[in-house]
């Protein structure tokens, strides 16, 4: 199991269970009380400790090393899955994987980020962040899924885009822009959940939406803590103010109505139940589905477009004296 | 907060207050070196008359350089709120105040529409000298604003980007500002109605990963820099110098994401022949 900072009380506790345990193997002792409330003082601290995470604590928590990714997911809660590569233009991105899923009788097109499992895979995968392949791959199956009525499921979790010098070549600008625009005018409905990292153009360039959730210890902002804090406060030291003030956390999207709901983590974060967590994903993009499939394809494009263009606060200099609280959307 | 709530009505700026362009006697240019007195740099479209270096202008210089004479400034009533309360060094509502105060402009975007050779045209430029031509709820809002107007008034569009990218301050607002332009440019394409992206210098970030690349036409000044990533994040990414002349305009050109570079001096004649091909 592996610890963060902050769940270093849970780490003593775990050890001694352990220890606890060991004794009770080896010897006559009747451990099975010390156990139970042992576990119970483990439950209370983990309660604890989770009912009242930071910003940069949930950052962590969507770093979990051992949080599962994309295609643990699609594994889980597909019964047929059939991946599909490359984008005919260039190359296959393997930071971005998608293909035909069934979802319990739905055939869909599901695509996300996929990070890497252990050092090796996570090299292979890029860390999660895309080329413009992975974006011109991800829009190649959104159209294939457009043609022949499937709706499309997209999974986030990228550290951002990939800075790179053959993704500027390639114009990485461009493929992001592109599947934004091409999203909003999908004739298929479109659910997008933030399942790990949300970072920038990186996580948007495949999360334009009818729906768009966030799993509970996920964030989604224009700039990781990290590099905001270098921008802004012109040092890596900042990380911490960096994510309370870009208000990144799901709560604050979904205060802000910039996403459509939170699907909540089995205590502990997704990793400590990622079958469970699956179930829970599952349910909620069965549940989108089902409504968006109500619609006809013109009401979701127009109800797509105008949620994005009601997304804003601002305010107005000439009218605003008397109904300034009216101001914005 | 915000000294415009003092004004009565309408936009209170003078022009000539607004203009991005330098002041003074002299210019030192930021290609060459060389100087040239003001008056070769005006007469000369605001390039080095001795490299052709493309000094940076604002929303008004780019306005005046492109409209037959008047035009009518669009949703200039729009201004941000700090809705996140955001402070990092420096509080965003100061940095605002400051922004104000530099630059006498509402936000980093700002709308006209005008005639060029009689065909009328809706320019929305971006101004660097206000938060680095960032882009938060105001900028997307304005451009959403004007789709309409175009729709409505069937009048093309021309966007002039000059920005580093989506207003940190903002947080996920301004990342949602790539959506909401890039989902309302659908309907101008929907609709038959031409849009025109001018790329300037600088153009990166969010705003090239939104409307600046979805332009029918895709247009830069020349050696601007445009692209995705900073210089300076990729060059600590791969930990390699980067090659002469990367994420130039001219190097867009050669990998396939502009139509053309249009020298200054060149740049209404251009629009006007646009507007006549699109007609």
């Amino acid at each position: 199991m592996v610890f963060l900072d902050f769940e270093q009380p849970l780490e003593k506790l775990y050890e001694q269970l352990e220890k606890i345990k060991q004794v009770g193997e080896e010897g006559e002792v009747d451990v099975e009380p010390m156990i139970k409330e042992l576990e119970n003082l483990i439950r209370n601290k983990r309660k604890e400790i989770y009912s009242n995470l930071t910003g940069w604590q949930k950052v962590q928590l969507s770093r979990h090393p051992e949080r599962p990714y994309t295609l643990f997911y699609i594994r889980n809660m597909c019964k047929k899955f059939q991946e599909l590569h490359g984008d005919r233009c260039f190359k296959d991105d393997k930071a971005i994987v998608g293909g035909l899923a069934n979802l319990d009788g739905q055939n869909v097109v599901i695509l996300g980020h996929q990070k890497g499992v252990n050092t090796k895979m996570r090299q292979y995968r890029n860390f999660g962040m895309a080329n413009p392949e992975g974006y011109r791959k991800a829009l190649r199956l959104m159209k294939l899924a457009e043609r022949f009525n499937l709706p499309i499921v997209c999974l986030i979790d990228t550290p951002g885009a990939f800075p790179g010098l053959e993704a500027e070549e390639r114009g990485q600008a461009e493929a992001i822009a592109r599947n934004l625009f091409e999203m909003a005018q999908l004739k298929v409905p479109v659910v997008c959940v933030v399942i790990g990292e949300g970072a920038s153009g990186g996580a948007i360039g495949i999360g334009l939406g009818d729906r768009v959730y966030m799993l509970e210890n996920t964030w989604y902002s224009v700039i990781s803590p990290e590099s905001c804090s270098s921008i802004l406060w012109r040092s890596w030291d900042y990380k911490e103010q960096a994510a309370e003030a870009l208000k990144l956390t799901a709560d604050h999207m979904y205060e802000f109505g910039l996403i459509d709901g939170i699907i909540r983590e089995p205590l502990g974060g997704a990793h400590t139940a990622p079958e469970e967590m699956a179930k829970l994903l599952k349910r909620q993009i069965k549940k989108a589905l089902s409504e968006l499939m109500e619609m006809s394809p013109e009401d979701r494009i127009d109800a797509r477009i105008n949620k994005y263009a009601s997304m804003g606060v601002f305010e107005r200099a000439i009218e605003s004296v008397d109904e300034e609280d009216d101001q914005g959307a | 907060m915000g000294w415009f709530k003092r004004l009565k009505d309408g936009i209170q700026t003078a022009t000539k207050y607004k203009k991005e362009a330098p002041d003074g006697l002299w210019y030192k240019c930021n290609g060459c070196g060389e100087a040239s007195t003001m008056k070769e740099l005006r007469e000369n479209f605001y390039k080095c008359p001795k490299c052709n270096y493309h000094v940076r202008i604002g929303s008004y210089d780019y306005f005046d350089l492109l409209f037959d004479g008047k035009y009518s400034e669009l949703f200039g009533d729009l201004y941000s709120k700090d809705f996140l309360n955001f402070s990092d060094l420096k509080p965003y509502t100061e940095r605002l105040e400051e922004a104000y105060r530099k630059t006498e402009l509402m936000d980093a975007l700002s709308v006209a529409v005008g005639r060029i050779r009689k065909r009328s045209l809706v320019i929305a430029a971006m101004d660097f000298s206000f938060i680095g031509g960032s882009m938060g709820s105001v900028v997307g809002e304005k451009i959403s604003l004007s789709i309409d107007y175009c729709l409505e008034h069937q009048t093309p569009l021309m966007i002039i980007s000059k920005s580093g990218g989506a207003r940190m301050m903002e947080s996920a607002f301004s990342l949602m500002q790539m959506a909401k332009t890039s989902a309302k440019l659908t309907l101008l394409a929907k609709a038959g109605i031409p849009y025109f992206s001018f790329l300037t210098d600088p153009t990166t970030g969010g705003v090239t990963a939104s409307f600046a690349m979805l332009g029918d036409i895709n247009f830069a000044e020349p050696q601007a820099l445009i692209g995705f990533a900073g210089p300076r994040v990729i060059k600590e990414t791969i930990k390699k110098d980067l090659p002469d002349g990367f994420q130039t305009s001219e190097f867009l050109l050669e990998h396939g994401f502009l139509d053309f570079i249009v020298d200054r001096k060149d740049l209404k004649e251009t629009v006007g022949d646009l507007l006549y091909f699109f007609n």
